[in-house]
């Protein structure tokens, strides 16, 4: 069927984004640019979501990480371009031996995946999981839930202190 | 390239390995704090797709996908938190750059 | 009995340690404990004489008295006291003459600054002599005599500033010395053989025959040499004339009456273990000695000198008559001797004191400014020079014809003794009143000296007058009860008993008839000479003859040389001037041992030095410095051997520490990169396991 095929291909060109944009993010000089690779990045991530029968989560993803975090980096690399402008340059050595961090962990974390026998379900039905999700929010894991908002504004508090002190310590 | 055949959990677990490993060597190589935050990032990201995979192939509820939810939540304020950081370091030593942040240095 | 003996021999020995404990600090500084403890030791001395000689009156008579005295496992020692008819006359001769010495000494030695100590030593040897004279077997002997060898040593070089005093004092002791080690070999070989000490088991033994042949020659010759040594037998007499360098009582006490005899007495108390050869040996060192002495003492200008001279060759003529066989006769000698021969140097005492002056040629006409010593001193020299009537005659004829009687039992050679005691007597004669003329009579010499003479105090002249009379009364009554000491003192025989009867001979009168004894014992005794009753008899007149003729022409050749004038002694030294010379040099016997031992005794001496030093000391000095090296190389090992270790150790350590540090960059992503990789790591081996 085409449509098998056209499955795949997208599938295939998304995975391609995703990591080909990562790979830019960690070699860019240019931090600018590295911080737009990051988003391609993060939207790639959010199509393997929607593969991945997570509606949801992939809009999540899309509204709070691109949306959000992004913005607060691209914020952040804007604000302090001016001392980032001379690109930094990176220790060879340094290099070297997260190559071969990099490898490391590539090889060992293959080996593990690609040779356990994982207990699959089989292919289920791919059905919006949006209700089930807050379903499970207000219920089972509610705590959590109210937890994570606390949480949230207790950082948000944080940061600015944080920020902000420094302002004012000056 | 049959590796990556959105029916089987192996390849998504390519991508998620591949961007563990990525974002790893960005927070041990990168000199400027932001791009290894931008490593941190992608390394929460992996797992999020690993979560979410496993919940799909293996799981029989949703508990995967609440839980990447929940790790996109706690990234959000931790990307917050670390940039407040980076501008009070930036603010104290002048300097972004990780090598020169070595107070802790005996 | 034993008691008294105990205080004849105790008195002295307390005297001493009284003496030296506080002589200091007593009145008169002590000299009456002197003098009274040896006066009546003299007088308890005379009476066990008395009750032995005229009580007992037996020429066999001996008593010993013994106890343990030292126990090692099978050896043991007693201690204890002989006496016999021997031992009696001795005690009286010792005590007698001790007590004039002592009395005399305090006249002469008045106002020495060591007064006290002089008496402490002068009762010492007496207690010495007597412990000799009285002890019972080999080895009381040989402590004794060493001690009187000590004692001579002390009062010889009493006066210790002067060097010639100690010279001499190192000479006496050292010749003697040589002397002694012959006797201790041959009380060495006796204990070996016969295995008692004792006179009775010795003289046992020698008569069962264990101790015979070349070694009893031998043990006998040994023991004579201590006899040479002490009486200044010729070739060890040359300690004597420098004896002469202690006090004048000191050499009338030791030098003439007592320790000099004691080489006499011991060839007397042990006859029996001397065998014929030794006898002969004997016979012959006496005689020679005799004649070589007194020829000699023609050419000697020091009073004392003579004097000395005068002791040795009396002592040879005692020695030889012993060798010869006549045990009574040189015995008998020995005792007259004792008398007028410590007058003698009394009175050369009471010279010496009056003219402060030894030499003769410095002397004369002193017979109007000291009557009593010229009495004294003349009836002494008519004893010695064997005028009849007087002591020394008897004694002197006695050894006359016991020599002249062995010549004849023997023949030959054996005449030779009897030959040269003959001339010697004449010689005797002549330098005895040639020593007499020249002090006392004709002109004065010196005129200052002269003037200052004057008679000694009685102190002094009393011991003289006393030793006098005992010139004439030793014998007894002369030609009335002149035979008591023959009848009590006879030699020892082996095996028979001593006949009390023997024929009436007028002089000495051997026990046993030898020739009835069909065993000679091949040891000795006098059992062992040849000589018998017709040989004595047949020798007497001529000995006699020969006597009065040698002295007469003695005393004539003096008179007329040095009474007269009328011949010149000097005219005859230039004549006889190679013989004068030997004489006057005393035979270079000193000059002759000087090369041969002294020097031969430094060179050892010198070369045991070298040794010392070179080699003992190299050695000790080298142990020294190699121990010193070894501390340096010791040390090095510590400071750079275990230090090091330990500063190593630390700077590793430290290394270590340095490098470690490094893990610290105070980095953040060294530290991911760091447990990161470890944990890869684990994974990997826990992969490849």
């Amino acid at each position: 069927m085409g449509g098998e095929f056209f499955y795949r291909l997208v599938f295939t060109g998304l995975s391609a984004v995703t990591l080909a944009s990562a790979l830019v993010v960690v070699s860019s000089r240019n931090l600018v640019r590295s911080a737009f690779a990051l988003l391609f990045t993060l939207g790639g991530i959010a199509g393997i979501y929607v593969y991945l029968a997570a509606d949801f989560l992939a809009a999540t993803q899309l509204l709070v990480y691109v949306g959000g975090i992004l913005v607060l980096i691209l914020f952040g690399v804007m604000l302090t371009n001016k001392i980032v402008s001379v690109e930094l340059y990176q220790g060879s050595a340094r290099v070297g031996r997260s190559i071969l961090l990099f490898a490391g962990l590539l090889y060992v974390l293959f080996s593990v995946f690609f040779n356990t026998e994982w207990r699959l379900r089989g292919r289920p039905e791919m059905e919006s999981t949006v209700e089930s999700i807050g379903t499970l929010f207000m219920t089972d894991f509610l705590l959590p839930f109210e937890v994570v908002s606390i949480l949230l504004l207790a950082a948000l508090i944080g940061a600015v202190l944080i920020a902000r002190h420094e302002v004012r310590g000056k | 390239m049959s590796i990556l055949d959105p029916t089987n959990l192996n390849a998504y677990l390519f991508v998620s390995t591949v961007l563990f490993a990525l974002g790893s060597y960005a927070i041990v190589s990168r000199r400027n704090a932001v791009s290894v935050l931008m490593g941190i990032e992608l390394v929460l990201n992996s797992a999020n797709v690993n979560f979410v995979a496993f919940s799909r192939f293996t799981a029989t509820d949703l508990r995967g996908q609440l839980f990447a939810i929940f790790v996109i939540i706690l990234a959000a304020a931790e990307a917050a938190v670390a940039l407040a950081i980076i501008l009070a370091i930036y603010h104290n030593f002048n300097t972004i750059d990780v090598n020169e942040i070595d107070s802790l240095r005996d | 009995m034993l008691q008294a003996l105990l205080v004849i021999l105790l008195l002295p020995l307390a005297a001493f340690v009284i003496l030296t404990a506080v002589g200091r600090r007593l009145p008169r500084q002590g000299d009456v404990v002197a003098v009274g403890a040896n006066l009546a030791a003299f007088a308890v001395a005379a009476l066990v004489f008395v009750q032995v000689i005229f009580g007992i009156h037996d020429p066999g008579f001996h008593r010993t008295w013994q106890m343990d005295y030292l126990r090692l496992g099978s050896f043991h020692l007693e201690m204890g006291i002989w006496l016999d008819n021997l031992t009696a006359c001795m005690l009286v001769v010792v005590t007698l003459v001790s007590s004039m010495v002592n009395l005399f000494s305090v006249g002469y030695m008045a106002g020495d600054p060591r007064y006290s100590r002089y008496f402490a030593h002068l009762s010492l040897f007496t207690f010495s002599m007597l412990g000799l004279v009285l002890a019972h077997n080999l080895i009381g002997l040989y402590v004794f005599w060493e001690l009187v060898g000590l004692t001579s040593y002390l009062l010889i070089g009493f006066w210790f500033e002067k060097h010639s005093a100690s010279n001499a004092a190192k000479k006496a002791f050292l010749t003697t010395r040589i002397g002694d080690v012959g006797m201790f070999i041959g009380i060495l070989i006796v204990a070996w053989k016969i295995g008692d000490f004792t006179y009775e088991g010795v003289f046992a033994g020698i008569a069962r025959g264990d101790l015979a042949g070349s070694l009893l020659t031998l043990a006998g010759v040994g023991l004579f040499l201590g006899a040479v040594g002490k009486s200044a037998q010729v070739p060890l007499h040359v300690w004597l004339p420098d004896a002469m360098e202690g006090p004048t009582p000191v050499s009338a006490l030791i030098h003439a009456a007592t320790m000099v005899a004691a080489g006499v007495y011991l060839v007397g108390r042990l006859y029996p273990v001397f065998n014929l050869e030794a006898f002969w040996i004997i016979a012959l060192v006496g005689s020679i000695t005799a004649f070589l002495a007194a020829t000699i003492a023609i050419t000697a200008t020091d009073i004392k000198k003579v004097l000395a001279y005068s002791t040795i060759s009396q002592l040879g003529y005692m020695i030889a008559g012993l060798g010869a066989g006549a045990f009574t006769a040189g015995l008998f000698h020995l005792w007259t001797h004792a008398y007028f021969k410590a007058l003698l140097f009394l009175g050369a005492g009471s010279v010496i004191h009056a003219v402060h002056t030894q030499e003769m040629f410095d002397m004369g006409g002193l017979r109007r400014k000291m009557p009593i010593t010229f009495a004294t001193m003349l009836v002494a020299t008519l004893a010695i020079s064997g005028v009849p009537g007087l002591s020394g005659f008897f004694s002197k004829d006695a050894i006359l014809a016991g020599t002249l009687a062995f010549g004849m039992a023997y023949g030959g050679v054996r005449y030779l003794p009897f030959v040269l005691l003959l001339v010697a007597a004449g010689i005797t004669a002549f330098y005895m009143f040639r020593l007499f003329f020249v002090t006392f009579t004709g002109q004065p010499r010196d005129h200052h000296k002269f003037d200052h003479a004057h008679e000694s105090p009685r102190v002094m002249t009393i011991p003289l007058i006393v030793l006098a009379v005992m010139s004439v009364v030793s014998v007894g009554i002369p030609f009335v009860t002149d035979h008591w000491f023959a009848e009590v003192v006879k030699a020892p025989v082996l095996g028979a008993h001593a006949e009390a009867g023997h024929s009436p001979a007028a002089e000495a009168s051997p026990a046993a008839e030898p020739s009835a004894a069909a065993e000679h014992s091949p040891a000795a005794g006098h059992g062992a000479f040849a000589v018998t009753h017709e040989h004595e008899h047949a020798a007497h007149l001529p000995a006699l003859a020969g006597s009065i003729l040698m002295s007469g022409l003695g005393i004539l050749m003096a008179y007329l040389t040095y009474g007269r004038g009328v011949v010149s002694a000097a005219a005859w030294s230039r004549y006889l001037r190679p013989l004068y010379l030997l004489l006057k040099n005393k035979y270079f016997f000193d000059e002759v041992y000087q090369v041969l031992v002294v020097r031969t005794v430094l060179l050892l001496a010198g070369l045991a030095r070298l040794f010392d030093i070179y080699v003992v000391d190299a050695m000790v000095n080298g142990a020294g410095k190699l121990s010193a090296r070894l501390a340096w190389f010791v040390g090095g090992v510590d400071l750079f051997g275990v230090d090091g270790l330990v500063n190593g150790l630390a700077q590793t350590v430290i290394g270590f520490g340095r490098a470690a540090r490094k893990v610290q960059t105070g980095r953040l992503q060294n530290y991911v990169y760091g447990f990161m990789g470890i944990l890869l790591l684990i994974v990997f081996v826990k992969m490849f396991r």
